[in-house]
């Protein structure tokens, strides 16, 4: 069974492209992979590298609807599946008065009475979904046990209504930043992608799509940089939003250039722990921060 | 640009694929990744739907439906290579004579610096099967018996361009006057090197693949993932690597040892409360009250050897601990050659520089006396008079060790002493239990009195920590 969206690998890269998401090789076979074979989506990867973001991509390009389940610590059935609405059954039950036991009983547990939660609308939806379960490794470890049967056959057991089968297959995305190991279970159900650093070549072509004012040469230094950061042996090592967010800080700042200077001012934008600047100032070889 | 994969024909296309996959799984699973016949499957259907004409889509296809997460990566991508090789083994054959000589190699190495300054991936997997080609042969004959990656980069000796690659880009058209990014080039350059290196060692393995089988190759050659690296035997790059998977290992193990301490402070039924709570429900108890023990996280303390050899060991397991350290109400970390030197607050302040800890421990602690030969029996008994302190009844003690004392007294009585007063105590030796007793080690005799394992790669001491541990 597939989702339908794309028709190759090439559809994928130029219509993800269209709206803005320069998809490398990897993510973009993995992402028509997962059209075709109709199998969610595993897609880790340091923060800030676009995760999230290739989900809605996907939701854009192909016109379908996006339904987010956030996972924290402690979300639970009731937040991911499904929930009985406890105020309207109560309703029910002393609007109807004088009913037999009978007769009430089988109505409050009715679709009337059920609050759908985001798995469950991506299940029944009629229309295209696009199902994004976003930090994944987050949720506690019970939560992954009610991932399984919804992926495996995209299919949710509501015990008072029976199965509910996916109409349409949602094209289904999970991310995690890998906080947390995820159970094999799990990860045998998916087609798995890792999304590192880009290459040089398309981190340049994302900073020139992202930030278009930016002069050539200077989004070509600006790439270095991050580069030569990456290899350094750093807390937290820039990622993608961080090279757009230093681009955009240049060109606010109107260098057109890099110097030691601007650099020094600057990195802040790109590292985040103050004992990171100073390492990196002292490679870079910057005079004192 | 796409590049297809080699030799597969349209009439064998199907039978070639498949027979090609389940080679490819068959030596995945020698390595010890858990692939099973679904995923096969799928891989297949992968196969069919992405088609052979690009050979990076194969690849992203088969690692998307075979792998299950990030560390696997670099053992796929070898065993790949080996069945589904770049398509150049016919063009070789014609430059292979011209490229020989010490003429030919000069020729080369232009040409490499030529590219590595253009940072063209054709050009450069198209140089490294030439130079392995006409520089890696060896044995007899013209059908040289084997391929040597080693012997090609050792005559080759691409470090050795760094300069000329510089001058080169320096000098090339509109890259004008001294830029900010000039003071990046040297490590960009010597990053393309390595991967030119990587490139060789690639090609040296597809050809010896070619001559002894794929399946003997990809299982004997093909280096394990970094957790299966023995300690003893880590080149220093492979440390590296090590320290990497330090994070991830740690962050699974605190995963592991709070669900299992999370079990267990569920503890038995409290009946005295029981039975209050079940006066307000007419003697019935509806709701069994459980009795929870408090929250105990043990005291943990290392005792490290960190000389010469098993110096890689001590370390990383002093990094994991270190990453561990919210899972325990108190880490100590000591260390010794000969002499025994706490370095716990070196190794709390080391975090951002996990590559100098070692240098670090031996320049600032005091851990050699007269020579710089380890003690086992010196440093024990030091241990046990001036840091008896740190042992307590709710302390495990984790030594590190080889247990080599060249030749010195092991002072087992030094370790009875330990062992009493310590709640636990395990002996980590890197080296495989066949060693133990030979020539100056005194294993055995250490053995009789604490716990002593073998532990010689990332994964068996992830296993042992997160198993050893009381909760």
């Amino acid at each position: 069974m597939t989702t339908g969206f794309f028709s190759s690998v090439d559809d994928v890269a130029e219509r993800l492209a269209a709206t803005g998401y320069l998809a490398s090789p990897a993510v973009a076979t993995t992402v028509f992979l997962a059209d075709r074979l109709g199998k969610p989506l595993l897609v880790e990867g340091p923060a800030g590298v676009g995760k999230t973001e290739l989900a809605k991509a996907v939701t854009e390009v192909t016109g379908a609807r996006l339904v987010r389940l956030q996972c924290y610590e402690g979300v639970d059935e009731s937040r991911a599946l499904y929930e009985w609405n406890h105020a309207k059954q109560l309703l029910r039950i002393t609007a109807g008065r004088g009913e037999s036991w009978d007769e009430t009983r089988t109505d409050i547990f009715g679709e009337e009475f059920l609050l759908p939660r985001p798995l469950l609308t991506a299940i029944r939806s009629e229309e295209p979904t696009v199902l994004l379960i976003d930090e994944t490794d987050k949720a506690d470890v019970e939560v992954e046990g009610l991932l399984l049967e919804v992926l495996s056959d995209f299919q949710i057991t509501v015990p008072e209504l029976g199965t509910i089968k996916a109409i349409r297959r949602p094209f289904t995305v999970l991310t995690s930043n890998a906080s947390r190991e995820l159970s094999e279970a799990l990860r045998r159900r998916c087609l798995f992608l890792h999304i590192g650093f880009p290459e040089e070549e398309l981190e340049r072509r994302i900073v020139a799509l992202k930030v278009p004012g930016l002069d050539e040469a200077l989004a070509g230094s600006v790439v270095r940089v991050v580069g030569a950061l990456r290899a350094m042996d750093l807390r937290k090592v820039p990622s993608v939003s961080e090279t757009i967010d230093w681009a955009r800080t240049l060109l606010a700042l109107g260098a057109d250039r890099l110097d030691e200077a601007v650099v020094r001012e600057t990195l802040g934008v790109l590292l985040k722990h103050q004992d990171d600047i100073v390492r990196a100032a002292v490679k870079l070889d910057l005079d004192a921060v | 640009m796409s590049r297809p994969v080699h030799d597969t024909g349209p009439a064998t296309e199907q039978t070639t694929a498949a027979t090609r996959l389940t080679g490819l799984v068959g030596a995945l699973r020698a390595h010890g990744f858990g692939i099973g016949t679904g995923e096969t499957v799928d891989a297949g259907h992968a196969l069919e739907a992405v088609g052979f004409t690009d050979r990076e889509r194969v690849r992203e296809a088969l690692a998307a439906t075979l792998l299950h997460g990030e560390t696997q990566r670099p053992v796929f991508d070898r065993v790949f290579d080996l069945y589904f090789p770049l398509g150049h083994t016919r063009d070789t054959e014609a430059y292979e004579n011209t490229a020989a000589g010490p003429a030919g190699l000069a020729a080369l190495r232009d040409r490499l610096a030529e590219a590595l300054g253009a940072a063209d991936g054709a050009a450069l997997d198209r140089l490294a099967a030439e130079a392995v080609g006409g520089f890696g042969g060896f044995g007899s004959g013209p059908e040289s018996d084997g391929w040597s990656s080693y012997q090609t980069l050792s005559r080759l000796r691409p470090e050795t361009l760094l300069a000329r690659v510089r001058e080169r880009l320096r000098t090339a058209p509109g890259s004008a006057g001294p830029e900010f990014t000039e003071r990046l080039l040297d490590d960009e350059i010597r990053r393309r090197i390595e991967a030119f290196r990587e490139r060789v060692r690639t090609e040296a393995r597809r050809r010896v693949a070619e001559r002894q089988g794929r399946d003997r190759v990809a299982r004997r050659a093909v280096a394990g993932t970094a957790d299966t690296v023995d300690f003893l035997l880590a080149g220093r790059a492979q440390l590296d690597e090590l320290r990497r998977t330090v994070r991830p290992l740690a962050r699974k193990l605190a995963t592991r040892l709070a669900a299992r301490r999370r079990r267990a402070s569920r503890g038995e039924i409290d009946l005295r409360r029981t039975l209050r709570r079940s006066l307000s429900t007419g003697g019935v108890p509806v709701r069994p009250v459980l009795r929870r023990r408090p929250p105990r996280r043990p005291e943990l303390v290392l005792l490290c050897d960190v000389s010469g050899s098993v110096a890689g060991f001590a370390q990383f397991t002093m990094l994991l601990v270190q990453a561990l350290h919210d899972q325990f109400s108190r880490v100590r970390v000591f260390a010794f050659v000969n002499r025994v030197d706490e370095v716990t607050g070196l190794i709390a302040r080391g975090s951002a520089d996990p590559a100098g800890l070692g240098d670090r421990i031996l320049a600032e602690a005091e851990l050699t006396g007269w020579h710089g030969q380890s003690d086992y029996g010196t440093a024990l008994g030091e241990f046990a008079d001036r840091y008896a302190d740190a042992l307590g009844p709710r302390t495990v003690l984790f030594v590190l060790g080889d247990a080599r004392t060249n030749g010195a007294d092991p002072n087992l009585a030094a370790l009875r002493r330990i062992a009493d007063r310590a709640r636990r105590v395990h002996w980590l030796n890197p080296e495989q239990p066949s060693l133990w007793g030979t020539g100056d080690s005194v294993a055995p005799a250490y053995a009789g009195l604490v716990e002593m394992r073998p532990c010689r790669n990332a994964r068996q001491l992830g296993a042992l920590i997160g198993r050893l541990l009381p909760v």
